[in-house]
């Protein structure tokens, strides 16, 4: 009895557990997909079968497994977890390069189901480490930082460009950026836009609770729209716009391209951006209130040294959500010939390129990834001093 | 000195408060008190115009505060209200700051400033001035509430229930402090409270406010012998009217020549009669030789003279 309490607590459950995955996923499951060219079926390839190291490599995701059971101090599984993602990351370039002859640029490689399971094991181990380390924002801004310094050097160096997503991207090269660019700019803009209509519109819903119910309940209408209607809903008025108005055409106005996916991203992230102003000002002490304008500020300090400062986390909170949701709904602005990385998901799914869809989704999740994680440490880093 | 006339404050049909005119002495402590709703409250803010009066003057040290913009008249005017409103995003030292910034004092003033008071308040500077209100017990963040109020050096400072949220013992505490500080500075109090037992014990003078009325305004010992109006006696109560009377006395006012016999008890000058009427009922004693702080007799105070004070005459 004793012994099998002392048992239980040596080995972490989740660990276990994700230690099993990751045995199951790399003895068991394809680590890669071997395709002639880009339309042939694809043949699944072991571990064993694509890398000529493939015992030294099982050998230590085992070794990685068993740490993730009983190694229980934090910084340890999460050094672990890195070494496991790195090292499943490398194996994959190296089964690419392993697996295309010299010289064919028509063979392509792509990771199988154990590559992927790998990777989430051990990215989930990493996430179980962090949650229990809770660094500070710094810490993690800095570690978002590394990840990218390493994603940015491992492209450099071409390491994975034997795999197809990357000669996907080869293909790409040229409108890459435009379309990573403009994807960004569609998000920021329109979040930047709601962001200056919609402070005020939320100061306004405090400070006149009588216009507080009509604009909340707009705003919950204009959220439950599905995206695609709301896009086809934008597309007639502004079209006619268009036509109507020469001018507005010739400034990129019209019923298909960025402007309708704008205008809806735009309304998606007022309400979010709005509610929550209207929350976090209302949280703010009204004896605060009462004792900074009691000591002579303006009304104008009050809201700005007062009110905002102290509904900043709140409001910073709001802009996350729609950062990170309109990073992805950016991806369907696409559909409307509003550009973005969206257009390689689509293009993607007509010509059933699972790889050219990964090229557009995958930039798509780092980048709402990357937002989630400034933004989350911004907004610890304006709460800091609040109880 | 704060005159204020006829003023009133009329919100919608309710009248909240109707006609109050008083004088408060430039110097001394004046004490608010009333039932809640009574328009207390109302009747302070409308001093530092967070509340617009409807009618009447209020005129500072011979300046019709109307005639300033609101902001700047606040920023002359001490603010210290109930539960403190300390700023949580701001450091202790910089919840002080805030009047001498917003009259943008130079850097080393509001910083000797600060210091200053936060040992008046004893606070040490270095250990506290940076940390943040939730920091503090509930009695220090009350302080640094009252050190804000008079960062500025203020001539009136306006108390609205400051010590409402403090527990018995740390009340009696800040109340002396308040005292001490008030003589020190020479500033104007208007104190809003509804414990009549703080206002006795702070007020110079003592106004009672009911359904937005002055019902009379007076020095303490006035409003327990002389009580204007039925609710003004229920408000300080009856029964024990005769001992707030003593704890409004001191011994050196009932003083009488001579010594106490030799079990009479040792009392200071500024002991209130109400504690020596309680040594000597401890002790059995008929008289109580007041002592001055070196030790010497200064007088004696006798039971017959403390029951002569005691009667409603
Ligand atoms: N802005 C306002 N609008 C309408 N009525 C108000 C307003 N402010 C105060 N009142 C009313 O005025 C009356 C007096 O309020 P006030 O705050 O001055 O009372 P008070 O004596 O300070 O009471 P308490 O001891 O509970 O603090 C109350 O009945 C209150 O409801
Ligand atoms: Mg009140």
């Amino acid at each position: 009895m004793v012994q099998a309490l002392h048992a239980r607590r040596r080995i972490d459950r989740l660990g276990a557990l994700l230690g099993v995955v990751a045995m199951v996923a790399a003895t068991t499951l394809p680590f890669v997909v071997f395709k002639a060219n880009r339309i042939a079926s694809g043949e699944p390839r072991s571990l064993l079968a694509a890398l000529p190291s493939a015992p030294l490599l099982l050998a230590s995701v085992a070794l990685l497994a068993v740490a993730a059971a009983f190694v229980r101090q934090a910084r340890a599984r999460l050094a672990a977890a890195v070494v496991g993602v790195l090292t499943v990351a490398l194996a994959l370039a190296w089964a690419a390069d392993a697996l295309t002859p010299a010289g064919n640029r028509l063979v392509r490689i792509s990771p199988g189901a154990g590559c992927w399971l790998l990777l989430l094991a051990f990215a989930l181990i990493a996430t179980d480490a962090l949650a229990r380390l809770r660094p500070g924002p710094l810490a993690r801004v800095g570690a978002l930082a590394l990840m990218a310094a390493a994603m940015w050097a491992a492209f450099a160096a071409g390491l994975f460009d034997q795999l197809s997503i990357m000669r996907e991207y080869a293909v790409n090269a040229s409108g890459f950026g435009r379309e990573l660019r403009q994807h960004v700019l569609l998000a920021l803009g329109s979040v930047g836009a709601a962001t200056l209509v919609g402070l005020p519109l939320g100061i306004t819903c405090h400070r006149v609770p009588r216009v507080r119910g009509a604009i909340l309940q707009v705003l919950n209408l204009v959220q439950t729209i599905p995206s695609i209607a709301l896009f086809g809903i934008l597309m007639v008025p502004l079209g006619a716009l268009a036509t109507a108005v020469p001018l507005a055409a010739d400034l990129g106005i019209n019923g298909i391209g960025p402007a309708p996916a704008a205008v809806a991203l735009f309304l998606y992230a007022l309400l979010p951006v709005v509610a929550n102003t209207v929350v976090g000002l209302g949280r703010v002490s009204p004896v605060a209130v009462d004792a900074a304008r009691g000591m002579g500020l303006t009304s104008w300090q009050v809201l700005g040294e007062i009110e905002l400062a102290l509904a900043l986390p709140v409001i910073i909170t709001g802009i996350r959500i729609v950062l990170v949701q309109n990073i992805g709904l950016v991806t369907i602005a696409a559909l409307i010939g509003g550009g973005g990385l969206g257009t390689y998901v689509f293009q993607g799914v007509g010509q059933t390129a699972i790889d050219l869809v990964l090229l557009g989704a995958i930039p798509t999740v780092a980048l709402a990834f990357s937002a989630a994680v400034l933004l989350d440490a911004l907004v610890d880093l304006t709460g800091r001093a609040a109880p | 000195m704060i005159e204020i006339s006829s003023l009133s404050k009329v919100y919608a049909e309710a009248t909240v408060v109707d006609e109050v005119s008083m004088v408060v002495a430039g110097g001394s402590i004046t004490a608010i008190v009333g039932t809640s709703g009574s328009g207390k409250s109302t009747l302070l803010r409308m001093i530092n115009r967070l509340v617009e009066p409807t009618r009447g003057r209020v005129v500072i040290n011979g300046r019709d505060a109307a005639t300033v913009p609101g902001h700047l008249l606040r920023r002359e005017i001490g603010y210290a209200i109930q539960g403190h409103g300390l700023f949580p995003h701001r450091t202790v030292a910089e919840n002080i700051a805030t009047v001498p910034r917003l009259l943008g004092w130079q850097a080393a003033r509001t910083r000797a400033r600060v210091e200053e008071l936060l040992r008046i308040f004893q606070l040490e500077p270095a250990e506290y001035g940076a940390k943040f209100p939730h920091q503090l017990s509930g009695g220090q963040q009350q302080r640094v509430g009252v050190a804000r109020a008079l960062a500025a050096e203020p001539r009136v400072l306006l108390m609205d229930e400051p010590f409402g949220a403090l527990d018995p013992i740390i009340r009696g505490q800040a109340q002396d402090d308040l005292r001490d500080i008030q003589r020190r500075f020479g500033t104007t109090v208007v104190l809003v409270t509804h414990d009549i037992d703080e206002a006795f014990r702070l007020g110079d003078h003592v106004g009672v406010m009911s359904r937005g009325r002055l019902l009379q305004y007076d020095r303490p010992a006035m409003l327990l012998t002389h009580p204007a109006d039925p609710f003004v006696s229920r408000l300080t109560g009856t029964a024990d009217r005769a001992l707030k009377l003593l704890s409004l006395t001191t011994a050196a006012q009932a003083m009488e020549p001579g010594a106490a016999a030799g079990d009479g008890p040792a009392v200071a000058a500024t002991d209130s009669l109400r504690d020596v009427l309680a040594q000597l009922l401890w002790s059995g004693a008929a008289a109580a030789t007041v002592r001055r702080p070196d030790g010497s007799a200064a007088g004696q105070v006798t039971l017959a003279g403390i029951l002569a004070r005691g009667r409603s005459d």
